[in-house]
């Protein structure tokens, strides 16, 4: 059983939790870019939170369907039409809902337009996508070109195998599911997650603690980090959000050794215009960290598309931590009603 | 999480933290994700959400590597030796001239003095397998190049900062190149996968342009 792509969408590819374990040797865990979209998509179809699913960037993939197929989108808002296996029907295809499990139909055309609110949509289908773990993950490494789909982005003819049995998992999850409802002829359910990472409205905040390096920068850099209004440029990618804003200067150009970067460390090279560390990231790197963004704010940034608005906010270690906390709170709430039925 | 030990490039520092990296891999702790070990510190990367994370975290971090560092009171090396061959001929060796003329070391010595060097790895980073090797006699002390190439081809045996690398893909770099290697520095299909790990050392051997093929 199979997913073949009609279209691949801007930078459609798979993706998991992340492969753990390795930064000691250079690789860093990649993964989804929004993990509490992936968790939410993962949990709408039954499956673990770290089976693969799709990341789609800004413009959706189309996608043919070989079977029965038990789907969620979530994360950002994007146009998306389910139709039937013949083309009138395609060109006709009922609005997918977001954010909830709907069964589509052995030959079903998913065709997704434009993100229209987010940038980074998930779809995942029950049971997960049946390639093979490279060094215990399904994910696509890009700058390595190893994971996913032989390392790349999804292209036009691409096959992506399902479970042999994801028809009859599919079904069998979906007659589990409680408030089934028939929506504009798909089958789906009348409740729907809710999303918990888009930007309500821009610019965005985003809590950030004062990096390593934060004194080395000079009193105007300091300050304007945390006041300016950062713009993401449009050569951001999975590696890291390059912001355009007032130039950072630094008191005095000291060399700093190459040392451990982390997902969400901003820093500033030579130019002076930060870059925030992303998913795909170097696992080392030598520039001034000017700060350090809180974890549980990452995939909000994640979020925002190119020409975006972020503003950071200062936060200390323990706010950083109490953020994690609620939100990890939020997911757990929103996973628990989930109505599943967990009968195998 | 991240400990200093130091801000200097120091080889005996170094070897103490990998020793401290692999006493603290060894534990196994749920929590723990990766233990990046690097040139003069130790990075911790956590489950922010594990059942099992201790609180307060940072000071209860902070005890555990006390003790950690005190019941690994030998540091040893891995023992591991990684064996590289390298063909220095000139066709690869696209910056041996500059190397030459910049360290006044006479080009057909280059090769000698880096093969003779006792080379251990500091830090595999920036990219899979990607080591960062100290140990490089001094006489071989070059700056990074003032302009960047824009693509370093793979297997790339380069020198700056008295250290070497390897390039295991090909990438931007700013490091002499004074050779190649036909061996694969990182193969996902591979076990290991890197060629090279913290803690390692490294013997350099020349071999010829037939040799090298061969390899290849």
């Amino acid at each position: 059983m199979s997913m073949r792509f009609i279209r691949p969408g801007l930078l459609t590819t798979v993706q998991d939790r992340g492969r753990f374990g390795l930064q000691h040797l250079g690789v860093v865990p990649c993964g989804a870019m929004d993990p509490v979209a992936l968790e939410l998509a993962n949990g709408l179809v039954g499956n673990r939170a770290d089976e693969a699913l799709l990341e789609i960037t800004v413009l959706g993939p189309e996608i043919a369907f070989e079977s029965d197929v038990l789907v969620a989108l979530c994360g950002a808002e994007m146009e998306a039409k389910a139709g039937g296996a013949n083309k009138d029907a395609r060109l006709d295809g009922a609005r997918l809902p977001l954010n909830r499990p709907v069964l589509l139909e052995k030959g079903a055309v998913l065709s997704t337009g434009r993100a229209t609110l987010g940038s980074r949509a998930y779809l995942a289908v029950a049971g997960g996508i049946a390639l093979p773990p490279v060094l215990a993950s399904r994910s696509t490494y890009l700058p390595a070109k190893f994971g996913g789909l032989q390392g790349r982005a999804l292209r036009a003819g691409d096959r992506l195998p399902l479970l042999e049995n994801v028809s009859a998992l599919s079904l069998s999850r979906y007659r589990n599911l409680n408030g089934k409802k028939d929506m504009h002829g798909l089958r789906t359910v009348s409740w729907s997650a809710p999303a918990l990472t888009l930007p309500a409205r821009e610019p965005i905040v985003i809590h950030a603690m004062e990096g390593r390096h934060h004194a080395h920068f000079d009193a105007a850099a300091r300050r304007a980090f945390f006041d300016a209004t950062w713009r993401v440029t449009p050569d951001s990618n999975r590696m890291g959000f390059r912001l355009a804003g007032p130039v950072l200067a630094r008191e005095e150009a000291v060399e700093i050794l190459s040392e451990p970067t982390c997902l969400g460390t901003v820093q500033v090279p030579a130019n002076g215009l930060p870059i925030a560390l992303m998913a795909d990231h170097q696992t080392t790197g030598g520039y001034p960290k000017i700060a350090e963004i809180a974890a549980a704010d990452v995939p909000r940034l994640a979020q925002l598309a190119p020409g975006g608005r972020v503003q950071f906010a200062r936060c200390t270690l323990e706010q950083a931590g109490e953020l994690r906390r609620v939100l990890r709170q939020r997911m757990d709430a929103a996973l628990r009603s989930l109505a599943w039925d967990y009968r195998t | 999480m991240y400990a200093e030990f130091g801000d200097k490039l120091d080889l005996e520092t170094n070897q103490s933290l990998q020793a401290l990296a692999a006493a603290l891999r060894a534990r196994a702790l749920p929590w723990i994700r990766d233990v990046v070990p690097a040139l003069c510190g130790i990075a911790v990367h956590f489950d922010p959400y594990h059942p099992q994370l201790p609180a307060p975290l940072l000071e209860r971090f902070e005890a555990m590597l006390q003790e950690v560092f005190k019941s690994a009171s030998k540091f040893e090396d891995s023992g591991r030796v990684v064996e590289v061959p390298v063909c220095y001929d000139s066709e690869f060796a696209l910056d041996l001239e500059d190397v030459s003329s910049l360290t006044k070391v006479a080009k057909q010595d280059v090769q000698k003095l880096h093969a003779k060097s006792k080379h251990s790895v500091l830090m595999v980073g920036f990219s899979p397998g990607q080591p960062y090797i100290g140990g490089l006699d001094a006489k071989l002390s070059v700056p990074r190049r003032a302009a960047p190439r824009t693509q370093m081809p793979a297997g790339s045996v380069a020198i700056a900062n008295a250290q070497t690398c390897v390039y295991p893909y090909e990438t931007p770099g700013g490091w002499s190149i004074i050779g190649r290697t036909p061996l694969r520095v990182f193969d996902p299909a591979r076990e290991p996968a890197s060629l090279f790990a913290p803690g390692d050392r490294v013997h350099f051997f020349a071999i010829t342009r037939t040799e090298y093929e061969k390899l290849k």
